[in-house]
């Protein structure tokens, strides 16, 4: 047991290293959590039925019938949801303290593809249950693909299958869900970390450099395992007190009222009752992923070094970007939804540009005003600015997908949580 | 060997004996096109085993739904073939269309409001008119529809070729003859 511990970590780290703030233990519970939807998945495999007739009443006798049937499909549930907020947080932690330059540079990359992964796992196994809520999730989710231009309406044809989602997009999906991207994500989780130690482990404050090194064992392998034991216990808490969704089984014929994306695609969701399509399906989610990808080759001077925020000048400008990105969202918003819908108010002009570049421009012009009037007199470095752009995009994303999930009801009209 | 090296002993042989690269270097090479044929002809044989069956059972071939006598529809209605996954429309004229269930925003099913005389759509609001014209965005597009004819008196759908179209022109009506 011991060997085993000592070969995943070096024999000793840097004191400072297991600080708790320095990482929050996320990368670790992100792998505890893929562990457990292996494990849970592999029970769940014993008794689900991928076929549109007999899905659903497998997951009805796995409820019903099955000892622990409906907590493990319940613990798989939600390690599904944590698993994607915490892969999520580990992308900010470890962007806010710098460690996706030099040498860490490729993992950042990799980093990003485990996202993308455990997205695609979450969508595919969504479908599974067969029931109204994820049939008309999956429709809609891969209906937006058809507005990317060219290839998007292929591209939906092609993963589902046919013209709707069908008994052939249930088979497909379910061999992602189960063997493609399990395979993938397990294999290249494992080169994520063997990357990390190849880095030199977690990056540590600049001047903590020459702290005293300490034993592996008992010092971080126990606080790991505190680590997994606290998050472990929430599962479960989560498990026993909320049941995952399962309404009727899905009828191709009428659709749920309101029908919406599933919860992290929300945002996008949100962004097309804004934009045109072509902008909120494709310009925007393609700028941002390049963004990501590209952020780690900027030529930065200085080398990393691990702070939080960069400095006291970079944390400031995260703090005012933050309210001025939620601000920006929430008003464009409302305004869109309330004031003025630029596609009823100029009926002649094609909704491309009544919709999409109108309203893209406006909300630029906003952005180089906040530049211009703030941002420029605090003269950042180069860092510090993709950092900006970065909080940004977070908080806007996040601010769409808040409202996407819990203000839009009936009809998707702006409602309040409690009344949906 | 570093590149460097491989680059001068590339020009060594070039100066001994031009044109002529070493055994060494051919099998080397010879190798590695090999792998990378093998890998894409792989990758090849993977995509046709997944995509050649899924095309195959979502043919093109024509599916007929019989759904019913002309006269058994009213001028101006709509009828709901749940089975069919289209509403049968009757214009005022006497043509006849079969809309397709599916919102063409996001592929949500629309519903029929006999009061208002349009198809509302339950994800984000959008309205269509009998013929499957666009009355309220976010929708871009006029509702798909299946092509119908009408053989000795009877209306017949073939529910398995989806018409894709940005607005109602006449001459997507069935008329009977």
């Amino acid at each position: 047991m011991r060997n085993i511990f000592l070969h995943l970590h070096p024999a000793k780290v840097n004191g400072t290293a297991l600080r708790f703030n320095r990482t929050f233990g996320l990368g670790g519970m992100a792998a505890l959590l893929v562990v457990i939807q292996i494990i849970t998945g592999i029970l769940l495999r014993f008794y689900y039925v991928p076929s549109p007739a007999e899905a659903y009443n497998s997951i009805l006798f796995l409820k019903n019938e099955v000892l622990f049937g409906q907590l493990t499909r319940n613990i798989h549930h939600w390690s599904g949801v944590f698993l994607l907020l915490i892969a999520f947080l580990h992308l900010l932690r470890v962007f806010f303290t710098g460690a996706y330059r030099n040498k860490r540079k490729i993992n950042w990359l990799f980093g990003l593809i485990l996202l993308v992964l455990i997205v695609f796992s979450n969508f595919t196994g969504y479908l599974l249950p067969w029931d109204q809520l994820a049939y008309w999730a999956i429709t809609v989710g891969t209906s937006i693909l058809s507005y990317i231009p060219l290839f998007g309406d292929g591209l939906r044809v092609l993963i589902t299958g046919g013209k709707e989602v069908n008994g052939g997009t249930l088979q497909t999906f379910y061999t992602f869900h189960t063997a493609v991207l399990p395979f993938l994500l397990l294999i290249l989780v494992i080169y994520h970390f063997w990357r990390v130690r190849k880095a030199g482990g977690v990056l540590i404050f600049d001047e903590d450099e020459n702290a005293e090194k300490v034993p592996v064992i008992p010092n971080l392998v126990y606080r790991e395992f505190i680590v997994a034991l606290v998050l472990v216990a929430t599962v479960l808490v989560f498990a026993t007190f909320f049941n995952a969704p399962l309404h009727e089984k899905a009828n191709p014929a009428f659709s749920m009222n309101p029908t919406k994306a599933p919860w992290y695609f929300a945002g996008i969701q949100e962004l097309l009752m804004h934009f045109h399509p072509f902008f909120a399906a494709f310009i925007i989610p393609l700028g941002v992923m390049v963004f990501l990808a590209w952020i780690p080759f900027l030529d930065y001077d200085g080398k990393e070094m691990g702070n939080w925020f960069i400095s006291e000048k970079g944390r400031r400008s995260v703090k005012s970007t933050a309210m001025f990105a939620a601000g920006i969202t929430i008003a464009g918003i409302l305004f869109n939804q309330y004031l003025i819908n630029f596609e009823i108010l100029m009926p002649k002009m094609p909704a491309l540009i009544s919709n999409g570049i109108i309203p893209l421009v406006i909300l630029m012009l906003f952005m180089a005003a906040y530049y211009w009037l703030y941002i420029k007199h605090l003269s950042l470095t180069k860092a510090e600015l993709v950092q900006v752009i970065f909080v940004f995009i977070v908080v806007a994303f996040v601010v769409l997908s808040l409202v996407g999930i819990f203000f839009r009801g009936k009809d998707m009209e702006l409602t309040m949580p409690w009344e949906i | 060997m570093s590149d460097q090296q491989k680059i001068e002993k590339q020009n060594n042989t070039e100066k001994d004996q031009p044109a002529n690269i070493s055994r060494r270097d051919f099998f080397s090479y010879a190798w590695k096109g090999l792998g990378i044929f093998a890998a894409l002809e792989s990758i090849g044989v993977i995509t046709g085993f997944i995509f050649s069956g899924k095309s195959k059972t979502t043919s093109d071939s024509k599916q007929l739904f019989e759904a019913g006598r002309v006269d058994s529809f009213a001028l101006n209605s709509v009828t709901a073939f749940m089975g069919g996954r289209f509403y049968l429309a009757r214009q005022q004229d006497g043509g006849f269309i079969a809309l397709s269930l599916r919102c063409t925003h996001l592929g949500c099913a629309i519903s029929w409001e006999k009061n208002k005389k349009r198809f509302i759509c339950p994800c984000h609001s959008s309205a269509f008119d009998i013929n499957g014209e666009v009355l309220n965005p976010p929708a871009a597009r006029a509702l798909n529809y299946y092509p119908c004819m009408i053989e000795n008196g009877i209306v017949i759908v073939d529910i398995n070729t989806l018409k894709e179209r940005n607005t109602f022109r006449k001459d997507q009506l069935a008329y009977a003859r």
